[in-house]
C-alpha cells in the first residue's frame, strides 16, 4: 500500500478539504482522551459528543477528498489512508488542534477559541462554490452551534467562578492565544480558492474577536495584550505533539498494513 | 399503618407482581439491597469505560473510533440513569461515589483485568457485555420500578453493544493470520473472568436466596452461567476459535454443555483487590474526582453568583 496518497496531488482542492478534515480529526482525538476521566459525569458524556461529533465531520471530509483523489489517480483511496497513512508533514490541522489537553480550563480555552473559528468559517462555507464542502459544513454547522454555546458557558462558569478557576482560565487563555493567529493567515491552497470555493479568511477575523471579546466580558477575564502569533500547521509545519498523536493514533494501521478492521 | 401490616402489604404486592415505587414502604434490608446492587451496577459502568477508553485513540479506522467512542459514551450514560435510580432510595450520588472511591463498595471484577490489544474492543463486546445481558434482562422484570425501567433502556442498548463486539472479532476472524490469533489471544484471556462475572456458585452466594424471594433477582449465579456457556460455544464455532477449556464437551443427558471449574482463587483475589488492575482503575477514578473538584467548586460558585444577581 502506498503510504503517501497525498505527495502527488498539488490540487488545493484536496489540500483544502484536508486541511478542515485534519483538523477536526486532531481536536476530536485529543478531546476523545478525555473520555473516562472528565471532572463530571455529565460532562464526560457532553466532551465525548464534542469528540465524536468532529470525527464525524472528519469523516465527512475526508470522503470527500479520497474521492477527489481516487478520480485524479485512478487508484482506490480511502478515509483511513487519509488519516492513518499521511506522516506528520503532510498534516494541515490548525496547531491549536494538537496541544495537549491540559487541565478542564486548558480544554474549554482550545475548544472555546477553534469552535468559534469553526462556526464563522462554516458560516461561511455554507456558500462555496463546490456543493458537497458546502454540504457538509451546513451539516456541521449545527454542532458547532452547540459547542461554541457549550464551551462559551464554561470559559463564563471558570472565569467568574472561583479565585482558583479564574487563574487558571486566564493562564490557560495565555498559552493559547499565540495559536490563534493562523486561523485567519490564510495558506496558499486558501489564497487559490479565496472567495469560490473558500471564504476569505481575513473576513471573519472581526466576527471571531467580537465573540471572544463578549465572552471574556461577561467571564470577567480580559483580552491578551498582542503578542507573536505561532504558524505552519496549514502548511505541515506542526508542533512536537502531532508526531506523537500519529504515532498512537496510526499505530494499528502502520503495524498491521493492508487490512480490514 | 404499623410494620406488620405494612409489611404484609409489601409482600403482597412482591407477590402479585406489582412493582414497588420509591414513595411506598420497603423492609430496610431490601432498600439496603437494592442500593448495594443498583450503585455497585453504576460503578461498574463508570469503571468499565476504562479499559475500552484504553483503545480508543489507538482505533483501527475511523469507523471503529466512532462507534467505540459511542459505546464508551453509552456506558458513562447507564451510569448516569442508574445513580439516579439509586437516589430514589435515599442516598446521594456524593455518598456512591464516595464508597467507590474508598474502596468501600464494588464495582464488577471484570474491569480490574487489562485490554492489552484491538481484539478486546471485540471480545469485550462479545463476551462481557453478553454476560452482562444474561444477568440484566431478567432485572428489566425486577420488583423495583426505577430499577427495573432503567434497566430495560440500558438492556436495550448492551445488546448493540454486543452485536458491535461480536462483529469486530468476525471482522478479524475473516481476516489475515494474525488478525485470527489475536481473536483467539483475546478469547484466551477473557473466557474465564467472563464466566466469573456471575458471581460464586450458589451454595456460596449470600445473597441470592433473599434477592429472589424479593423478586429482585429471578435466576441464579449458576443457571444463568450455564446458559451463558450454551450460548458462547455456539457463536465461539462460527468464529472459528477456540474456547480455552479442555473439559467443555456437550452434555447429552443435561442438554447443556458441560464446563471446567472456575479458578475461584483467582475470583477472589481480584475481588478483594488483587487483580491486575484494580489499583490502576480505581487510581484513575480517584484522580478524576480529584482533577474535576476546582472545576465542580467553581460551576457551583458561578451558579450561586447568578442566583444572588436574580433575586436582585
Amino acid at each position: 500500500m502506498e503510504s503517501k496518497p497525498t505527495n502527488i496531488d498539488k490540487n488545493n482542492l484536496v489540500n483544502f478539504t484536508l486541511f478542515l478534515a485534519d483538523s477536526s480529526l486532531i481536536m476530536g482525538h485529543r478531546l476523545s482522551e478525555w473520555t473516562g476521566h472528565g471532572p463530571m459525569l455529565e460532562q464526560d458524556i457532553a466532551i465525548t459528543n464534542l469528540a465524536l461529533d468532529l470525527i464525524g465531520q472528519a469523516r465527512n471530509f475526508y470522503q470527500y477528498a479520497a474521492e477527489l483523489i481516487t478520480n485524479q489517480k485512478d487508484k482506490k483511496i480511502t478515509e483511513d489512508d487519509l488519516a492513518y497513512l499521511r506522516d506528520a508533514h503532510e498534516f494541515k490541522n490548525l496547531l491549536i488542534t494538537e496541544l495537549p489537553n491540559g487541565d478542564w480550563a486548558k480544554t474549554i480555552g482550545k475548544v472555546f477559541f477553534f469552535s468559534t473559528w469553526q462556526f464563522y468559517f462554516y458560516q461561511k462555507l455554507i456558500y462555496s462554490s463546490d456543493k458537497q464542502l458546502a454540504a457538509i459544513a451546513e451539516k456541521s454547522l449545527k454542532e458547532v452551534t452547540y459547542h461554541v454555546k457549550w464551551s462559551s458557558d464554561w470559559v463564563i462558569r471558570l472565569g467568574d467562578g472561583t479565585e482558583e478557576s479564574k487563574k487558571r482560565m486566564e493562564k490557560a487563555i495565555e498559552d493559547l492565544w499565540p495559536y490563534t493567529g493562523e486561523m485567519f493567515v490564510p495558506a496558499d491552497f486558501e489564497i487559490d480558492l479565496e472567495n469560490s470555493v473558500s471564504i476569505n479568511v481575513s473576513v471573519i477575523k472581526s466576527d471571531w474577536m467580537e465573540k471572544v471579546k463578549s465572552v471574556f466580558q461577561e467571564a470577567t477575564l480580559s483580552l491578551p495584550t498582542e503578542t507573536w502569533m505561532q504558524s505552519g500547521g496549514k502548511n505541515g509545519v506542526h508542533t512536537e505533539h502531532l508526531g506523537f498523536i500519529l504515532a498512537e493514533m496510526q499505530f494499528m494501521q502502520r503495524a498491521y498494513p493492508g487490512l480490514e478492521w | 399503618m404499623d410494620e406488620p401490616k405494612e409489611l404484609e402489604k409489601f409482600d403482597d404486592k412482591i407477590e402479585q407482581e406489582i412493582r414497588i415505587e420509591p414513595k411506598d414502604w420497603m423492609p430496610d434490608d431490601y432498600r439496603k439491597m437494592l442500593i448495594r446492587q443498583i450503585s455497585q451496577h453504576a460503578h461498574s459502568e463508570i469503571v468499565g469505560m476504562l479499559p475500552e477508553a484504553n483503545w480508543i485513540t489507538r482505533a483501527p479506522s475511523l469507523r471503529r473510533k466512532a462507534t467505540l467512542l459511542a459505546k464508551v459514551q453509552d456506558e458513562a450514560g447507564h451510569g448516569l440513569y442508574l445513580y439516579c435510580a439509586a437516589e430514589t432510595l435515599n442516598i446521594s450520588r456524593e455518598e456512591m461515589v464516595d464508597q467507590l472511591l474508598s474502596s468501600r463498595a464494588k464495582y464488577s471484577s471484570i474491569f480490574n483485568y487489562p485490554t492489552l490489544s484491538w481484539a478486546d474492543m471485540g471480545t469485550i463486546g462479545w463476551l462481557v457485555d453478553g454476560a452482562a445481558i444474561m444477568n440484566q434482562v431478567p432485572l428489566c422484570r425486577a420488583s423495583y420500578g426505577p430499577y427495573a425501567r432503567a434497566m430495560t433502556r440500558i438492556c436495550k442498548e448492551e445488546s448493540f453493544h454486543q452485536r458491535q463486539g461480536y462483529e469486530i472479532l468476525l471482522t478479524l476472524c475473516r481476516g489475515s493470520k494474525e488478525q485470527k490469533a489475536m481473536a483467539q489471544d483475546s478469547l484466551n484471556r477473557w473466557w474465564w473472568p467472563s464466566l466469573m462475572m456471575f458471581g460464586p456458585n450458589d451454595d456460596a452466594s449470600p445473597h441470592t436466596a433473599q434477592s429472589m424471594k424479593w423478586k429482585i433477582k429471578r435466576f441464579s449465579n449458576d443457571e444463568l452461567r450455564q446458559k451463558f456457556v450454551d450460548v458462547c460455544k455456539e457463536q465461539a464455532d462460527i468464529l472459528g476459535i477456540t474456547i480455552p477449556d479442555p473439559n467443555l464437551k456437550w452434555n447429552e443427558e443435561r442438554g447443556h454443555y458441560d464446563f471446567g471449574e472456575i479458578n475461584w482463587d483467582e475470583f477472589w483475589n481480584v475481588i478483594k483487590g488483587n487483580g491486575p488492575c484494580n489499583k490502576e482503575r480505581l487510581q484513575a477514578r480517584i484522580e478524576a474526582h480529584e482533577n474535576g473538584a476546582w472545576v465542580r467548586e467553581a460551576a457551583l460558585a458561578h451558579a450561586e453568583k447568578k442566583k444572588v444577581l436574580v433575586n436582585y
